[in-house]
């Protein structure tokens, strides 16, 4: 029983919680280089470092470094919200960890919520959606794409979520969430072409003093959301969220040389610190070695505008 | 008529209520934590509402009584009745109304095109003197009746343009009118609000980092989360948000004495969820039963820096108001919904959780401590972990987790390792007036993240382990 979003104690990572048949695993190759894949015993992940075959990987722990029939290694990780994004299939544009957990933590969204999405696209935000509602609050997803929302609602399958995501085929746009919703929604979230035309329906749809937000890449569409906004909505904020990600070097430099010489003085020793690194890494000690630090040269410019807004009180 | 849609359980209404979700508690109650927000933003104010709770605006001391069993998101404004100044209900903002007036002025205003060139800044412009105002107070004008005077009594109001209008009207409003919105208290807003006023509690924590924090993590619902906190309690506080009433949240110390968790009972947690925030000093929690950190018994400079820290609250958190209950250790009497004495986050965790700890793995790992060795924390926190478990921390200075991120590599002991800087941006978006804001936070901490995993080459299986 896979375990992405554990609805039960017995779910839960940890040592004592083998890798099985049946569940998913993130096989981790590089830090830009995974894939989920299905336990089955009988069956074999060929790469680049070999061939590793599953019956091998049932029994272990997650988080094991296992081998290919020629020595070389992957590490078998457990499924997150996190690296399902970094490996689920791209059927539409997705949305990445910055998006995704500022809107999260902007929609206020705790266990037991109840929330409505559209669209559905390729399930990255739905799934970690799923996770901050869990065990007891459930996600309504809608797509109007019949095909992706079929492949979102197969994926949620495997990944163990249908307890906590419904997904259905309907055009928002042009008629709005289902009455059934009606005053009972905590937050809705919206990444449409046109998602003014979904704001009457998500307004009735939330509770009062609940939390939208709308996604769009344009600023034109921003414009246009938040004046359809002003008749019910209170609270209109719109952002930009992107990270900045950095690599590091070690540093070797000569050590330094008396000053009488003349020659240049490298900069002073390091205080020794307590190290608990293998014995064989001793002769880099630290008195000739530091590690740099700098941006790394490729970013994401821009992903889209989040637009968060309450559903004003009345007084009566 | 409302129905809930949560699938599967059957709760009764008070269950629900002072359970698992607490979702349903969208109206303040006697004794609850509170945000008031003065004035769109201007004054951030956290409170309690006991019987004693009052607000000082402007020279006008008011009760917050009136607030109690009021929707979240009301609006209130200062009112002077027969008993002293009072705080009263208000219809939500006309601000937004005065934003769609403008849209229909905008056609006007293409065929009079007006600015500020014969405005002369003089002192004259406005006729009624501060006498005059006081006297319509207390011929009990309300705020808005006034706000109207002074705009009819401008002689230079007319020839403003119409953005100019609205910024003077919103000006007088806030002087003559101040509202107070009741803000439920959340990770967002309460993070934010910190943020804003006084940064230094929180470490400079920014809502946007310290959501990646709870998201990089791995923060849900049966997770066995391990926080070093050194930020009042903010982030155990978001965790135990996030996590519901199941799961732990392990916050550890090292020393002898708790770091103090205040900012954790703003958050308005149920009974159910504070029992699961417990404390838990690394000594209990280390594999090495009865030592202390191994840095500290073998290199004694290497003692954690900042002295050990009462347990006392801080009388220096100055967002909460004088006197203010929040702060008080008292019992804050039964719950009233329930009647069951409520239970206070951060007790020390029994014996036998901190054995199944030891015996899982903690399934998150979140480190928030600006003046602490990042390196010798990590060194002694990550073996706490699950395996695949991940873990996220946050520093203000890049150099350490440089460092750290390397020894990690070199040691094998994490994969999957990044180091962060997120980065955040707001709008404001107005008609003929989008632009991002002129004021902009620069910087929001660093986070390195990662996963730790066994670099066991043997392989083992996993075998029962006799409890």
């Amino acid at each position: 029983m896979t375990m992405m979003v554990a609805v039960d104690d017995a779910q839960k990572l940890s040592f004592k919680r083998p890798i099985g048949d049946g569940d998913t695993v993130i096989v981790y190759e590089r830090h830009d280089c995974m894939r989920a894949v299905t336990v089955s015993p009988g069956s074999e992940l060929q790469n680049r470092f070999g061939v590793f075959k599953h019956s091998d990987w049932v029994g272990k722990p997650f988080g094991s470094k296992v081998f290919s029939s020629k020595g070389g290694f992957v590490f078998l990780l457990a499924p997150t919200p996190q690296l399902w994004t970094l490996v689920l299939s791209h059927r539409t544009q997705i949305l990445y960890l910055p998006d995704i957990s500022f809107v999260v933590s902007c929609l206020e969204i705790v266990p037991g919520c109840v929330v409505l999405e559209s669209g559905t696209g390729s399930g990255s935000l739905s799934t970690s959606l799923a996770r901050a509602v869990a065990p007891s609050g459930h996600l309504f997803t809608f797509d109007f794409h019949e095909q992706r929302a079929s492949s979102a609602r197969a994926d949620f399958q495997r990944n163990g979520l249908t307890s906590l995501i419904t997904v259905t085929v309907r055009d928002i746009q042009g008629e709005g969430f289902p009455k059934q919703h009606e005053g009972s929604v905590d937050a809705v979230f919206l990444d449409l072409p046109q998602p003014w035309l979904a704001i009457p329906s998500a307004s009735r749809c939330l509770k009062p003093d609940a939390v939208l937000c709308s996604f769009s890449p344009c600023i034109e569409q921003v414009q246009r959301t938040c004046e359809t906004l002003r008749s019910s909505f209170t609270d209109i904020r719109t952002f930009e969220v992107l990270v900045r990600s950095y690599e590091i070097k070690e540093h070797c430099f000569a050590k330094s040389v008396s000053e009488e010489d003349g020659s240049p003085v490298g900069p002073p020793p390091q205080k020794r610190k307590q190290s608990t690194l293998p014995a064989n890494k001793s002769e880099k000690t630290e008195s000739n070695f530091s590690v740099m630090a700098k941006p790394c040269n490729t970013a994401r410019g821009h992903t889209g505008y989040l637009t968060f807004a309450r559903l004003t009180v009345l007084s009566n | 008529m409302e129905e809930e849609k949560l699938t599967g359980s059957e709760e009764t209404s008070a269950a629900k209520a002072n359970g698992l979700s607490e979702v349903n508690r969208a109206v303040a109650w006697d004794g609850c934590s509170v945000l008031l927000d003065i004035n769109d933003g201007d004054r951030l104010v956290f409170s309690r509402l006991s019987p004693s709770a009052s607000i000082k605006i402007g020279n006008k001391k008011c009760s917050l009584r009136p607030l109690v069993g009021c929707p979240f998101g009301s609006l209130f404004t200062v009112e002077t009745g027969p008993s002293g100044p009072h705080l009263s209900r208000s219809a939500p903002s006309s601000t937004g109304n005065c934003v769609e007036e403008i849209s229909k002025d905008e056609g006007q205003s293409v065929n009079e095109i007006r600015d500020n060139r014969s405005l002369i800044d003089n002192n004259t412009a406005q006729s009624l003197s501060s006498e005059d105002i006081e006297a319509m107070r207390s011929e009990g004008a309300t705020g808005d009746e006034i706000v109207k005077a002074l705009i009819d009594n401008s002689s230079t109001f007319e020839k403003k343009t119409v953005f100019s209008q609205e910024k003077y009207k919103l000006k007088k409003q806030k002087k003559y009118a101040p509202k107070v919105l009741l803000r439920r208290p959340s990770m967002r807003s309460i993070c934010e609000t910190y943020f804003k006023k006084h940064p230094q509690r929180t470490g400079f924590m920014r809502v946007d980092t310290l959501s990646m924090l709870l998201s990089m993590a791995n923060v849900g619902p049966y997770s066995d989360a391990l926080v070093l906190d050194k930020l009042g309690g903010l982030v155990v506080g978001s965790v135990a948000e996030r996590v519901g009433g199941t799961g732990y949240i392990c916050s550890t110390y090292f020393g002898t004495v708790p770091y103090q968790i205040d900012i954790v009972r703003m958050f308005n947690l149920s009974s159910d969820v504070c029992a699961r925030i417990l404390q838990a000093p690394f000594s209990d929690l280390s594999p090495l039963q009865n030592a202390p950190s191994e840095c500290a018994m073998s290199d004694p400079s290497d003692v954690r820096p900042g002295s050990p820290e009462t347990a006392q609250p801080d009388p220096s958190n100055e967002l909460l108001q004088d006197g203010d209950s929040l702060l008080d250790s008292r019992d804050n009497g039964d719950d009233t919904l329930t009647g069951q004495k409520p239970v206070k986050p951060g007790r020390k965790a029994p014996p036998e959780i901190v054995k199944s700890w030891k015996d899982n793995g903690f399934t998150s790992l979140i480190i928030a401590a600006p003046e602490m060795d990042v390196e010798s924390l990590i060194m002694d926190l990550l073996p706490l972990l699950a395996y695949s478990a991940p873990f996220a921390i946050y520093h203000q200075y890049l150099q350490p987790l440089a460092t750290c991120m390397h020894k990690l590599q070199a040691s094998k002991m994490a994969i999957g390792m990044q180091i962060s800087e997120p980065w955040l941006r707001e709008y404001q978006v107005l008609p003929s007036r989008t632009h991002p804001h002129m004021q902009m936070n620069a910087f929001g901490g660093y986070i390195l993240s990662g996963i730790r995993i066994s670099n066991s080459n043997t392989g083992g299986v996993i075998e029962d382990k006799a409890a």
